[in-house]
């Protein structure tokens, strides 16, 4: 399910677009007092249908080869061929394996491959001051060194903890899946999809991607768990899960909301130009009220 | 020197150049150390600070990595948990006292609102300051203040510009101190009028940046120990810190007291007893207040499901040990006018808030984890390093501005201005430390 051509060509226009809102938005930031209103503004990025990868762990072997090729295409070290929980600076996507019951999981076992899960409206985009981490409308979550201040506040919001962080380096950068990005824009799906020899990797329009999960746990619903992890976990992520077991069997953090995380601190934003805006007349208006009640120099309480 | 060549108007060109002279003689005479050099404070904190000085090279030439214990899970640790998240509530003191001063205008606490702004100016300076050594990429700091793209979204772009516009803020509250050790008599009229107006931008901003740092953590919801998160961690935060400031103005007078006995003016040392009963009394009501939240957080979240264990007990101390009993002591020294009582009670609400702070950001912070986060010794030694420079800074100032010290003749008399050479004289009886 490669993207059509005219469909990569139609991105290129909604770039300027992002950069054009960009700017009103801080427009309307400078008059508001430095106040922010993230909550329409994300929910206008996730109206778009960006791109996505529908993994289906049912038929991934755990052959190695997504990480071979991520590694080689981003210029990081080979990987060894071992299955690791939690990605690395030096590798970006890792296969995970868990063993089940023979009576559970054919073959028992599962392997889950994890990298950035590239949300709708990322936390780590949201929390970033220098919008560093970005959201781009055709899916994919990138990183921006020219920006980034190496504050880390992005690692400390990830609910999956994916940003990754040099400590090793005076030049530290952070890293994360990037969704092979710079395929993208030449109408390419990641690498990883792209070598996949099991087909377990789907690339397309995430609503697309979502019918095709539907389609295939409503023909085959002994095979699989009812369930895309993905289409709400976090407020919804670009890479989309289908799994035989439910899916805190195999690592996926449980206690991830189905909320968005930006939506969490919208209260405490919103709350800012009311402060600003209320509190320093009243304050003013205190003073002037207690001035004329005890005038300044005049004895002491 | 422009400045100073404006607010001398009506001299001719000659007169201007030997009144530079003059103050270029004095600021060189100033910045000389006073006192003994030796002492066992100064040898201590001198070691610290080149130690530290030698620690930071490394951080800068092999990375964050070299130096610290953080990891890829524990990305915020004892320089941001402490010095920044724990630093700030500190200097909360300044905003509510200028509140008290400045816009309540109770005349009790003017002799202790200059030396509260000192602290808390530097306390953000330096703290501040000690945000940037925890970057990694700090060559691009000045891009959220340039608008290499701003992250409107971010708490942290909130919090960043706040310290920026709250220190400036800060800066124009305490300026006319620094006019009046210059001995500018107009210099002083023009910044003395802004400081309402700085009062009034400096408590709305503190009010947004101390719930702010609450507000960082909104998003780690999944990570932190559930008895300290709740959506109403930023409120927690401000009311705290209004407890966390003033016990830090308690704790400092006490030390300053002793340390500065001579450069403190006689309405300073007589006004003592009523301004700790009075801050006491403060202190008291806004535990109480936090307390009260506390409890309807517990309540409304369910959180008696967490406390069995460990945990439980933890939080209990903190809650019960560190804050219901210093509120205690807090009612008794007011009603007693107890000042001996409101000492311990600060130096109990401040480890309380320690504690507080840093369970927030780092002990109870991806409490499974499978390699939990432990400083090393060199993030211990940087955060005191940060400290003592602090207090180096702190006193040079207060041992040459007037910060304790009555305000000057000139500004009361009226009398001719005063050359600057003149100033110092009444200085040679101080003794440092």
């Amino acid at each position: 399910m490669t993207p059509r051509e005219d469909e990569l060509d139609d991105r290129r226009e909604p770039v300027t677009n992002c950069d054009r809102r960009g700017f009103l938005r801080v427009l309307g930031a400078a008059g508001a007092g430095l106040a922010l209103t993230p909550a329409a503004m994300a929910q206008a990025e996730a109206e778009g249908d960006p791109y996505g990868v529908l993994v289906d762990t049912t038929m991934c072997m755990g052959c190695q080869t997504c990480t071979k090729v991520c590694a080689e295409g981003h210029g990081l070290p080979a990987p060894e061929e071992v299955c690791r929980s939690d990605t690395t600076t030096t590798q970006l996507s890792v296969v995970d394996s868990y063993t089940f019951p023979e009576e559970r999981v054919e073959m028992g076992g599962v392997f889950v491959k994890r990298q950035c899960m590239h949300c709708l409206q990322p936390a780590c985009a949201s929390a970033c001051l220098t919008k560093a981490l970005l959201k781009t409308d055709e899916g994919p979550v990138v990183w921006r060194g020219s920006k980034c201040m190496g504050c880390r506040y992005c690692m400390l919001s990830c609910p999956f903890g994916m940003p990754k962080f040099e400590y090793d380096s005076p030049n530290p950068r952070i890293q994360k899946c990037d969704m092979c990005a710079d395929r993208l824009a030449e109408g390419q799906p990641p690498r990883c999809v792209e070598n996949c020899p099991a087909g377990a990797l789907t690339f397309g329009r995430r609503s697309e991607l979502i019918e095709e999960a539907h389609r295939r746990i409503a023909e085959a619903p002994d095979d699989y768990y009812h369930h895309i992890y993905g289409e709400r976990e976090a407020g919804g992520t670009s890479w989309l899960y289908l799994a035989k077991v439910p899916f805190e069997e195999l690592g996926f953090p449980k206690e991830v909301e189905t909320e968005s995380y930006p939506a969490m601190t919208k209260e405490f934003l919103y709350g800012v130009p009311v402060v600003l805006t209320l509190v320093p007349p009243l304050l003013l208006g205190i003073s002037k009220a207690v001035a004329s009640e005890r005038p300044e120099g005049g004895a002491a309480r | 020197m422009t400045t100073i060549e404006q607010n001398l108007p009506g001299q001719a060109a000659p007169e201007a150049i030997s009144e530079r002279q003059r103050l270029l003689r004095f600021l060189r005479a100033e910045l000389k150390p006073r006192g003994p050099l030796l002492t066992p404070f100064n040898v201590i904190s001198g070691l610290v600070i080149l130690a530290t000085a030698v620690i930071l090279g490394f951080r800068f030439a092999y990375g964050l990595g070299a130096v610290s214990n953080l990891t890829q899970e524990q990305p915020w640790g004892l320089w941001k948990g402490f010095n920044v998240i724990t630093g700030v509530a500190f200097a909360g003191g300044a905003y509510v006292m200028v509140f008290l001063v400045h816009v309540l205008r109770l005349q009790r606490y003017r002799p202790i609102v200059r030396v509260t702004i000192l602290n808390g100016l530097l306390a953000y300076v330096f703290y501040a300051g000690a945000l940037v050594l925890d970057l990694g990429r700090p060559w691009n700091v000045i891009n959220p203040v340039i608008g290499n793209d701003f992250g409107l979204s971010s708490v942290l772009f909130l919090v960043a510009w706040h310290f920026m516009l709250y220190m400036i803020a800060a800066a124009v509250e305490f300026s006319p101190a620094v006019a009046e050790w210059l001995g500018m008599k107009r210099l002083r009229r023009i910044l003395s009028a802004m400081t309402l107006g700085a009062v009034i931008l400096g408590i709305s901003l503190s009010m947004l940046h101390q719930s702010g740092l609450g507000a960082l953590y909104l998003m780690a919801k999944p990570k932190i120990q559930p008895l300290w998160y709740s959506e109403f961690v930023p409120i927690q935060f401000l009311v705290s810190s209004v407890f966390a400031g003033l016990s830090m103005v308690i704790l400092e007078g006490t030390i300053s007291r002793r340390v500065f006995r001579a450069r403190a003016s006689a309405a300073y040392h007589f006004s003592q007893e009523r301004i700790l009963v009075g801050l006491s009394r403060i202190c008291a009501g806004s535990m109480f207040v936090y307390m009260f939240l506390q409890t309807v957080v517990f309540v409304h979240g369910r959180d008696w499901r967490y406390m069995g264990g460990g945990w439980g007990a933890w939080f209990l101390l903190e809650n019960l040990g560190f804050v219901a009993v210093p509120c205690a002591l807090y009612v008794l020294a007011w009603r007693r006018r107890n000042t001996r009582l409101a000492r311990i009670a600060s130096v109990m609400a401040l480890f309380g808030i320690v504690l507080n702070r840093l369970n927030v950001s780092v002990v109870a912070f991806m409490p499974h984890a499978a390699v939990r986060y432990v400083p090393s010794w060199m993030e211990v030694v940087v955060t005191l390093g940060v400290i003592s420079a602090q207090i180096w800074v702190f006193r040079w100032v207060v041992n040459r501005m007037p910060v304790l010290d009555a305000e000057p003749a000139w500004k009361r008399e009226r009398k001719e201005e005063p050359t600057a050479a003149e100033r110092p004289a009444d200085r040679l009886l101080v003794k440092e430390n």
